[in-house]
């Protein structure tokens, strides 16, 4: 391939002008391809890390009461004219009570064996009213042993103050909550539950998981001191799973509901909404990409037609010479895998470039950037092929063009 | 039928080109259909030097480029050294162009480009993907030998018309081929030039036996070369058989 080689670089060299055109067109669109995969996966990254923030992958939960239909006995009254039911049903769906899952402690050890699962946290959940002098406020009542709970949801590492303990009457709340009851570090609340129970609790700290609405409802306390206030001694409401492929949740989801006979979600269940629109901003994402390579592989082959026609005279001769058709055909494929090349790296340093603007001078609400974009590796060296392939199909109708001029005709005009 | 003229016995006298019964026609099947040569009976010995005239239209191009493997006759048979050559396919041709033959034109004989001594050695880069030290060593020697050392690194834009048709000889006899055509090699020259160049030609068919067939309209070129051949209308009125002697046929 040294004479193919050796003519498409001069003839990229001899039309400069032409040549620097297609490289910039190029680079451009393989830097808007790689800044868009780059800042999409970063904010769904993001997002999704936000999301899974003080959720579990995966929960075990016991079943809900379903009401049954019935049948009547033996009717006491007469009935000859059947006007009597035979048989009830319930429209109405039951009112849920706090159940415990029934026979839960071998499960731990169940769950700890399985593959994929890192950590498995027991809790013991339920709707309550935080009070402090004239303020109160509705709280889930979280009860768990926080090493466990530190393993799926990192509790420790979003504490703002105090010390990561939990001992009896002791409490951890969220920022928002501390601020709307007046509580400091140290502080007493009450936590109340339905109409007799009343517990006071004293908050050993404070933590921010970046969500407002969690911060203001979560309030965890030893496992114990919820059994007993929910009226569940020694039961749990949930059972919390961690994953080490996060994005496998739903198949150990599956792989549990054939096994057990609990309510087994995934954390994709419980977000599917968010879920669904961080596949649909995918979707779009792939499109617009697809779109801007298109047009960057028209952009290429015009650009190489025109180049095809201005060197006619060039391809006669060499073709007269005893340049084969195959020859010439590679000379323009070679030329576009070098403009594709070439563009692609000068777009990944534009990307790159862009990246740092972005993450520079966008800001989120603490100052820091908004998100990290991280620009793997992987992502510009897959974009460099997709751009050198583009470029050589993008070469092949003007290099079939080239192939086919007759010689005699070349020469001639 | 195959070819063949009469007295043909030595091998040793096959002649490069055989040309019998060629036709061209333009435009085949369409109303404007247009037969350009007519049945053309040609053949041409080793070591030639001839040249081809003819006004103009009479297809003398035309022919040049049939012998040259870059157009295909619409009848008859062509043997190159003795090859049927109507029958090749595609590929084949362009290698028998690489091998056989060299060429030299009137105009865009150069590849910009490509610099003197690139432009020399391009059958080598052609055939072989480089231009190894044997190739440049050749290419060097023979722009040598047109004159050209100086300008062995020179683009074609700071060569002069004469000095690019030179480096195109050069080129042409790259791989020593049996045949070199020329296609009005002095068309754009002036005299001193054009008498430069024609006596080039017929020192490398002195020395190294080069056929040469020249078309050209300078008749200060046909007289000095030893057949002449004339195309009118697209057919051969004078000059069909190589001289049975060598000796150059009486001037005209």
């Amino acid at each position: 391939m040294g004479f193919e080689w050796r003519v498409a670089v001069r003839f990229l060299l001899e039309g400069r002008f032409q040549s620097i055109l297609l490289v910039v067109g190029v680079a451009a669109g393989v830097a808007v391809v790689t800044y868009i995969t780059a800042l999409i996966n970063g904010l769904q990254d993001n997002t999704i890390r936000r999301t899974l923030g003080v959720q579990p992958h995966v929960t075990i939960q016991p079943v809900k009461d379903v009401p049954l239909a019935g049948r009547l006995g033996t009717p006491r009254v007469a009935d000859p004219a059947g006007v009597l039911p035979q048989a009830f049903s319930i429209e109405q769906p039951r009112a849920q009570r706090t159940r415990s899952i029934d026979n839960w402690a071998p499960l731990v050890p169940m769950l700890e064996g399985l593959s994929g699962v890192i950590a498995v946290s027991p809790a013991a959940a339920g709707a309550a009213l935080a009070q402090r002098g004239e303020g109160s406020r509705a709280i889930g009542l979280i009860g768990i042993e926080l090493e466990r709970y530190d393993r799926i949801a990192r509790l420790t590492a979003r504490l703002v103050a105090g010390a990561p303990r939990l001992g009896p009457g002791e409490a951890i709340i969220g920022r928002e909550l501390a601020e709307d009851l007046g509580v400091q570090l140290g502080d007493r609340f009450t936590v109340a539950l339905g109409r007799d129970t009343v517990e006071s609790m004293r908050a050993v700290a404070i933590y921010d998981v970046g969500v407002r609405d969690v911060n203001r409802r979560n309030v965890y306390v030893p496992l114990r001191s919820a059994q007993s206030l929910l009226g569940i001694p020694g039961g749990v409401t949930a059972i919390d799973l961690a994953i080490d492929d996060v994005f496998a949740a739903e198949d150990v989801a599956r792989r549990l509901r054939a096994r057990l006979p609990y309510e087994i979600e995934s954390w994709m269940q419980t977000n599917s909404q968010l879920l669904s629109a961080l596949d649909a901003q995918t979707i779009s994402t792939r499109l617009i990409r697809l779109v801007v390579m298109v047009v960057v592989v028209l952009g290429i082959a015009s650009v190489l037609v025109v180049s095809v026609v201005q060197k006619r005279k060039e391809i006669g001769i060499l073709r007269a010479m005893g340049a084969t058709r195959a020859q010439m055909t590679r000379v323009f494929l070679l030329q576009g895998a070098v403009v594709g090349a070439a563009g692609s790296v000068a777009g990944a340093g534009l990307a790159w470039m862009m990246v740092a603007a972005f993450t520079a001078l966008v800001r989120g609400a603490d100052g820091g950037p908004l998100f990290a974009i991280v620009i793997d590796p992987m992502l510009f060296a897959a974009v460099a092929a997709v751009a050198t392939v583009c470029g050589v199909l993008a070469a092949v109708a003007p290099a079939r063009r080239a192939a086919q001029l007759d010689p005699a005709q070349a020469i001639r005009l | 039928m195959t070819g063949g003229a009469p007295g043909q016995d030595d091998p040793a006298a096959r002649p490069i080109v055989a040309l019998h019964g060629i036709r061209k026609t333009y435009n085949v099947g369409t109303p404007i259909e247009t037969e350009v040569l007519h049945g053309i009976d040609l053949r041409l010995a080793r070591g030639e030097f001839a040249a081809m005239i003819g006004p103009s239209g009479s297809g003398k191009s035309t022919l040049l480029n049939l012998i040259g493997l870059l157009e295909r006759p619409t009848a008859g048979e062509y043997r190159l050294q003795g090859v049927r050559i109507d029958t090749l396919s595609d590929d084949a041709l362009t290698a028998a162009r690489l091998s056989t033959l060299g060429f030299v034109f009137q105009f865009h004989h150069l590849v910009p480009a490509f610099d003197a001594l690139e432009n020399v050695a391009m059958p080598a880069l052609i055939r072989h993907g480089r231009i190894d030290a044997r190739a440049r060593a050749r290419a060097a020697a023979l722009l040598d030998a047109v004159g050209l050392s100086g300008a062995a690194g020179k683009r074609p834009s700071q060569l002069s018309g004469g000095m690019q048709q030179r480096v195109a000889i050069a080129r042409a006899l790259m791989h020593e081929p049996p045949l070199v055509l020329a296609d009005e090699p002095t068309g754009n020259l002036d005299t001193a030039s054009a008498n430069a160049i024609f006596e080039l030609m017929r020192a490398f068919n002195r020395d190294a036996g080069t056929a040469f067939l020249i078309v050209t309209h300078d008749p200060r070129i046909a007289d000095r070369c030893d057949r002449v051949i004339e195309l009118v209308d697209g057919r051969l009125v004078r000059g069909q058989h190589p001289p049975a002697d060598g000796l150059r046929p009486p001037g005209r």
